[in-house]
């Protein structure tokens, strides 16, 4: 079983967070050699690795990182702001093993040629907030940060910022915006953030579980974690599965088995020998998945060309019971409330799928009413099509859109049934 | 007007760790909140600009847009529940229900006696331990509908002082979404997060 991410917390579970156990367990290692090394070695080596962005876009790290415009000073900062639902794996990151996370801050900081690096922490995170905070004084008092780290004279600065409960904060410029002290509001691209990013300097912008990679390629070399799973899809990836399964939960796993393996052996089948109706196979913005997709790989790009995304890896299972249309308003609902507000058709589209699929479920529903949503989804999202095409600054529109072709596509009887039985079928 | 002696170097302390002032407004505005017991009043806001060099109403901009910041009061525990996707497929509506009708404040508001406030929210990322409730932002997963209520009475009769997430997880949570590791003393001491830096941090009392 390759494990890179989980194995300090599975081996120590009860001190997997502090200093002590991180250094004993070789941690600090990987930056020592780092430092030794020139910073466009280290940024060759994440671009051998082929470590894809694990905050939801899927964007090659090392490309992202070969953008970072030469300009002073320059920012990293990592997304912590862990919002889309089904989601639990970076608060496991955070909370279990904030060393780790803090190594590969570090290491890429100096890679990057940042010394003020920011951990943006969704609000509703204290714990987690609260552990890497303890892991970043421990880090000071060590000499891993400030002045001189490691006696190598370079210095950086870290600091934690805790979020006020906005999801639009994970789009990369809405959390500038917000670390800068403005409205979460997202920015037009481009100019991108590695270009012009916190405080219209260049910055670079990644996920929890992308940078908590970094000390493991940095000890092994990019061409050992480029060797671990199939082409596209290199390295492990953590799944957060949810809903009617047995045994929810997180799972750090090497990408290629089929969505059967994953739902059946991993997450140990449906609860009460249920069957089972749909999965959202990569959080909420997803497209579902239903049974013809059993046989398909769990990859990247399998799970892009069958016309969905991996996402956060977030798995949310539904079982027979489930109501589709409840379900689907449920992901409206979400999206409606989180609209930041800037663009019309998100704004006035979200509110209004929410109001349509509110009166389908009460038994209100009208023959009209899946035409109608298929009709304000295309004026948020024109040709329905995926990947999604957009009139708005932002995806998170276009992803509200997902669980109404989801309906339209696989479900399309049972909002019929709830038109004609003046309610859910199911109940 | 200025907060006492102590929050005022407290929020000297949070300028300190920023390049620009402006960036210390949302955790300015949440000690501007643990002052006022959890409110954020327009008063607090305002100091928020004298420190940070803006306005007052692009400070209101930035607090109207989090959720977070209660500008419209907020009682002494917050009792928020995940009536997300996968909360919802297990059950996180049924104990939504409990909560409002134990402590008799319906979703949204907050009671007479300023005791409770009730909310449902959207995903807290607690799904692999659905459903989940936080208390001042304090975690429980894998609640049923009677532990919420358990609770809700809890809270009610005990007062805690600070709010302690793995003291509640012990007294009235299930399955969890992974292995916690070892129990932390920490907690909130009103209806803001729990974060050393803002002050927020209260020992278990």
């Amino acid at each position: 079983m390759t494990r890179i991410l989980l194995s300090r917390m599975e081996a120590h579970p009860s001190d997997s967070h502090t200093l002590a156990r991180y250094e004993a367990t070789g941690g600090y290692a990987p930056l020592r050699k780092a430092l030794g090394m020139a910073p466009e070695d280290i940024v060759a080596e994440v671009k051998a690795a082929n470590l894809r962005g694990r905050g939801g876009a899927s964007f090659p790290c090392g490309v992202k990182w070969g953008f970072l415009a030469p300009a002073e000073p320059r920012y990293l900062v990592i997304n912590a702001d862990e919002s889309e639902p089904g989601t639990f794996k970076d608060r496991q990151l955070l909370e279990r093993d904030p060393h780790q996370l803090l190594e590969g801050i570090i290491i890429s900081s100096f890679a990057l040629g940042v010394h003020h690096a920011f951990v943006y922490v969704r609000g509703e995170y204290p714990r987690p907030a609260r552990r890497i905070q303890a892991a970043i004084d421990e880090a000071y008092a060590a000499g891993y940060l400030g002045a001189d780290v490691a006696g190598s004279g370079y210095s950086l600065d870290v600091t934690v910022h805790l979020g006020g409960g906005a999801y639009i904060c994970g789009e990369e410029t809405a959390l500038l915006n917000s670390l800068e002290g403005r409205r979460g509001e997202p920015r037009i691209k481009p100019p991108f953030p590695a270009v012009e990013g916190l405080y219209a300097k260049p910055t670079i912008v990644n996920n929890v579980e992308t940078i908590s990679n970094i000390p493991w390629i940095v000890e092994h070399g990019g061409a050992a974690y480029d060797a671990i799973g199939p082409e596209g899809s290199r390295g492990t990836k953590l799944f957060s599965l949810s809903g009617h399964v047995r045994k929810p939960g997180n799972y750090e796993l090497v990408m290629g088995m089929s969505w059967r393996e994953m739902i059946y052996d991993i997450g140990g089948g449906i609860r009460d020998g249920n069957a089972l109706k749909a999965w959202i196979p990569g959080g909420a913005s997803a497209p579902w998945f239903v049974e013809e997709h059993l046989d398909t790989p769990v990859t990247i790009d399998d799970i892009a060309s069958n016309l969905s995304m991996i996402g956060s890896g977030a798995i949310v299972v539904m079982d027979e019971t489930t109501c589709m249309v409840k379900a689907a308003l449920r992901v409206v609902r979400f999206f409606s409330h989180e609209s930041c507000g800037q663009c019309t058709p998100c704004r006035e589209g979200t509110t209004w799928l929410q109001q349509v699929l509110t009166r389908l479920e009460a038994g209100d529903g009208r023959d009209i009413d899946l035409d109608l949503l298929l009709d304000i989804s295309d004026n948020i999202s024109p040709g329905l099509a995926w990947p999604p095409g957009m009139t708005t600054i932002c995806p998170l529109g276009p992803s509200a859109v997902s669980p109404i072709t989801s309906l339209a596509k696989y479900f399309k009887d049972e909002v019929v049934a709830h038109v004609h039985e003046g309610g859910c079928p199911l109940a | 007007m200025t907060w006492s002696r102590a929050t005022e170097t407290r929020a000297a302390a949070i300028l300190a760790r920023y390049p620009e002032k402006r960036s210390a407004v949302m955790p300015l505005l949440y000690l501007a909140m643990a002052e006022e017991g959890g409110d954020l009043t327009e008063d607090g806001m305002r100091r928020v600009a004298e420190l940070t060099g803006l306005s007052a109403a692009q400070v209101q901009a930035v607090a109207s847009f989090y959720t977070m910041y209660k500008r419209d009061g907020v009682g002494r525990y917050l009792v928020s529940v995940c009536t997300s996707i996968s909360c919802m497929l297990c059950g996180g509506d049924e104990v939504l229900d409990a909560v409002a009708d134990e402590t008799g404040v319906p979703d949204g508001e907050t009671g007479e006696d300023g005791l409770f406030s009730v909310e449902h929210v959207e995903c807290i990322g607690a799904c692999g331990g659905a459903p989940a409730v936080q208390v001042n932002y304090e975690l429980v997963e894998g609640v049923t509908p009677e532990q919420a209520r358990s609770l809700c009475r809890w809270l009610a009769e005990q007062r805690p002082e600070t709010v302690v997430g793995d003291d509640l997880q012990e007294r009235f949570g299930g399955q969890r979404s992974f292995d916690w590791g070892p129990e932390e003393a920490e907690g909130a001491t009103g209806p803001v997060p729990a974060f050393g830096p803002l002050g927020t941090t209260g020992e278990r009392s």
